[in-house]
């Protein structure tokens, strides 16, 4: 991809709706012509939002969209050479497939002859010759899809928006359609902006990434660099499997974090918070003895191709994947090579740590049951009257399978000398002045360390309890 | 057994209660009998007569007109006030909504009596011009029309018009080809309320038609006033006429309902 000539430019894009709810702000983008570039994100992270501004569906509040160096902000969508796949097709239910097909080049005009060509050219491309005269309804919804995308492509477009167009496709669809988008993309040399919610999606499709949050692009990069090197807690946590924890920078080219002492190969100041991050895959287990940490396996999971073993030092979990099995059970060390220690500067020191959830569905940290309903935690979940947690489309949620974590910020922990009050306990190990208050860190008794902040003096060494008030977390849930 | 019984009981009372009525008029529409009462013999000369005196054919040619002509009026000042409302603002959608009820639950006769003092009394125009009529008469129909219209873009699919948008097609274009093909069961429904709304109505007819114009249920109402017999027993076989067309109508229309329904299953 050496071509230097951008196809489409955002210049500071920010949406902003009447209620004063901003769904994107800020937002700065450069896509060079025929690459694959993709909008990866939680769902209301605002990609879509950005997918139809440069459609022409919505207007930016502010900003400027250029395509090939013109401006087409509020240029309407029919007068844009740009065409987009919806996520539920949008197919004219009372058009046939041909008719669905041509509805583009008939706008444009064109001599019969020439969309009976192009027509029967593209359900070439998407395999389905011979479809013509079918209707909507007969076709299964990868058929659909394939019309969908037929139907944008057909129009030679310079861009073609993708807004996750393999959603609602089963798993085995979805992987093939992957590969025959790529192929697509190669054999069309068109550009094409995706967007989707699924990382694996994105890693294996794409040239380029953005991975979005809260309306704002978190980092941009290539698949390899947005999985090597994270920008943040937010996109290490949302590519790949990864164990993160937060730490503190003890001395030139060692880190503290997950209750041991690690080197690495980050220069960062001593005493500096940080948020380190570590593959399942870069985590090798030992013996005890030789392995910077020590834990204790406490499950083993067969994948096909590797065992993921969880093992427990503390209160700490590192995920591991290893060629070798493991006992549920054995004591074993955990090392981490240098080099695959990603260590990144907190710049804001939420702490996250993971809650269990015990037999009658209650969220559970060191012993204490958290005073949420689990079903407000799992979006759309609910407990049925024999007791068993299903999600939203019904199907039994089983409790071993997903991981709940909370994330707290500093500012909302209150440090108490009466140690039963806390949540959980332990001795501060480093405390840093900040101007209006000090931001102590704190190793608790599970061997894992919290950032607090607060604005009166205690010393180091000092036992204390830590007030988390359930309002102030936030609950994340992993499958 | 006994509850058996008791329920096909029930089921014949409501029906007669609801049939006996017509019945009675289309037993004795073929008769020669002048008054509800002795029947002396099968006689066709009621419908002859229906079909013949010219009086009575201008009447319900008149009707007919008039409904189809104010109920293709309203079908599309409904259906296009039904999408202007739904592709408004939140707040401008549901005050147009309301503002909609009000004709629909509004009696008739304030309908009608209100429109004649509006554009006969203040505006001045003759009542022999049929504006007043054809204007009453829309105004009666389309919020119907609007009703019928709303659920059918409700249950479209949103982003159908924004893709043909996307494929190049104008605004308008896209509601051409696009939007009006996707909620035309709905017009056709509202359409086929309008006609019967309009064949229905007395109040409104009665107080913004010319006088020498009548609908088929003004020149009921005077001609069971007056005391000329032969026009009275043709209208017994002009409601049997109505009463089989309405039938048929709610049959054909059942049975395409059933059809759509399939289709979609």
């Amino acid at each position: 991809m050496e071509q230097t000539t951008n196809i489409i430019e955002l210049k500071h894009i920010t949406k902003t709706y009447e209620d004063g709810y901003s769904a994107v702000s800020d937002f700065n983008l450069e896509v060079k012509q025929g690459e694959f570039i993709t909008f990866l994100g939680p769902s209301g992270c605002g990609k879509t939002t950005t997918l139809r501004m440069i459609a022409g569906f919505d207007l930016p509040t502010e900003g400027e969209i250029l395509l090939n160096g013109r401006p087409i902000t509020s240029l309407p969508p029919n007068k844009r050479p740009i065409n987009t796949v919806f996520q539920r097709y949008a197919l004219f239910p009372h058009m046939n497939i041909y008719e669905n097909i041509a509805f583009g080049l008939r706008q444009k005009k064109t001599p019969e002859k020439v969309i009976a060509k192009k027509v029967k050219k593209v359900l070439e491309l998407v395999d389905l010759e011979g479809f013509e005269n079918r209707s909507i309804d007969t076709l299964s919804g990868g058929q659909q899809q394939r019309v969908a995308i037929a139907r944008a492509v057909v129009n030679e477009p310079q861009i073609l928006l993708l807004d996750e167009p393999l959603g609602a496709l089963d798993l085995k669809m979805r992987k093939e359609m992957q590969l025959e988008l790529k192929e697509m993309h190669r054999e069309l040399g068109i550009t094409f902006i995706y967007v989707t919610h699924d990382q694996e999606e994105a890693l294996t499709m794409s040239d380029k990434i953005v991975v979005m949050s809260e309306g704002k692009m978190q980092q941009i990069g290539t698949p390899e660099d947005i999985y090597n090197e994270p920008i943040n807690a937010f996109v290490a946590d949302f590519i790949g499997d990864s164990n993160i924890f937060n730490g503190i920078m003890t001395g030139k080219l060692k880190a503290r974090f997950c209750g041991g002492e690690f080197a690495c190969v980050d220069d960062v100041e001593e005493g500096t918070h940080i948020t380190a991050v570590v593959r399942p895959e870069d985590v090798t287990l030992t013996s005890p003895e030789r392995g910077n940490i020590r834990g204790i396996v406490t499950s083993v999971i067969f994948k096909g191709i590797h065992y993921e073993i969880t093992v427990e030092s503390g209160k700490n979990e590192i995920v591991a994947q290893s060629v070798h099995s493991a006992r549920v059970g054995d004591r074993v060390g955990v090392e981490v090579e240098p080099d695959n220690i990603h260590i990144m500067i907190a710049e804001d020191h939420t702490n996250i740590f993971a809650a269990e959830i015990n037999k009658n569905y209650e969220l559970e940290y060191n012993g204490t049951v958290l005073p949420v309903a689990l079903t407000d935690v799992i979006k759309g979940s609910s407990i049925l009257e024999d007791g068993t947690l299903v999600d939203s489309r019904g199907l039994e949620i089983d409790p071993k399978k997903i991981r709940v974590k909370i994330s707290i910020k500093p500012q909302d922990i209150e440090l108490t000398d009466d140690q039963e009050e806390g949540l959980v306990q332990g001795c501060i190990s480093n405390m840093i002045y900040k101007g209006d208050h000090y931001s102590y860190v704190i190793h608790t008794d599970l061997e894992q360390d919290f950032v607090v902040n607060d604005e009166y003096l205690w010393n180091m060494e000092d036992q204390v309890g830590l007030v988390m008030p359930v309002e102030k977390m936030i609950f994340t849930v992993k499958k | 057994m006994i509850r058996k019984v008791w329920r096909w009981m029930v089921i014949i009372f409501v029906l007669l209660f609801l049939y006996l009525p017509i019945l009675v008029l289309a037993v004795y529409s073929f008769t020669d009998a002048t008054n509800i009462g002795a029947i002396r013999g099968f006689s066709v000369h009621n419908y002859v007569t229906l079909f013949t005196t010219p009086e009575l054919r201008s009447m319900i040619a008149g009707t007919v007109a008039l409904a189809l002509g104010s109920a293709l009026i309203a079908t599309v000042l409904g259906t296009m006030g039904a999408i202007g409302s739904f592709y408004s603002r939140k707040g401008m959608a549901s005050a147009i909504t309301t503002m909609n009820q009000v004709p629909v639950v509004n009696a008739d006769v304030v309908t009608g009596f209100s429109i004649c003092i509006l554009l006969v009394v203040v505006l001045g125009i003759s009542k022999d011009t049929y504006i007043p009529l054809v204007a009453g008469h829309v105004t009666l129909c389309a919020p119907f029309v609007f009703l019928a219209v709303i659920p059918k873009l409700k249950q479209m699919d949103p982003s159908i018009y924004e893709a043909a948008l996307d494929l190049g097609a104008t605004p308008f274009t896209a509601l051409i080809r696009i939007v009006i093909p996707q909620i035309f069961p709905g017009i056709l429904s509202g359409f086929a309320m309008a006609v019967t709304l309009s064949l229905d109505d007395y109040f409104v007819a009665t107080y913004t038609k010319p006088a020498t114009f009548d609908t088929i249920s003004t020149y009921v109402v005077n001609a069971t006033k007056g005391a000329q017999t032969t026009i009275k027993t043709a209208l017994w076989a002009l409601s049997t006429v109505i009463f089989l067309l309405v039938v048929l109508f709610s049959a054909v229309m059942n049975i395409r309902a059933n059809k759509e329904e399939r289709k979609t299953v």
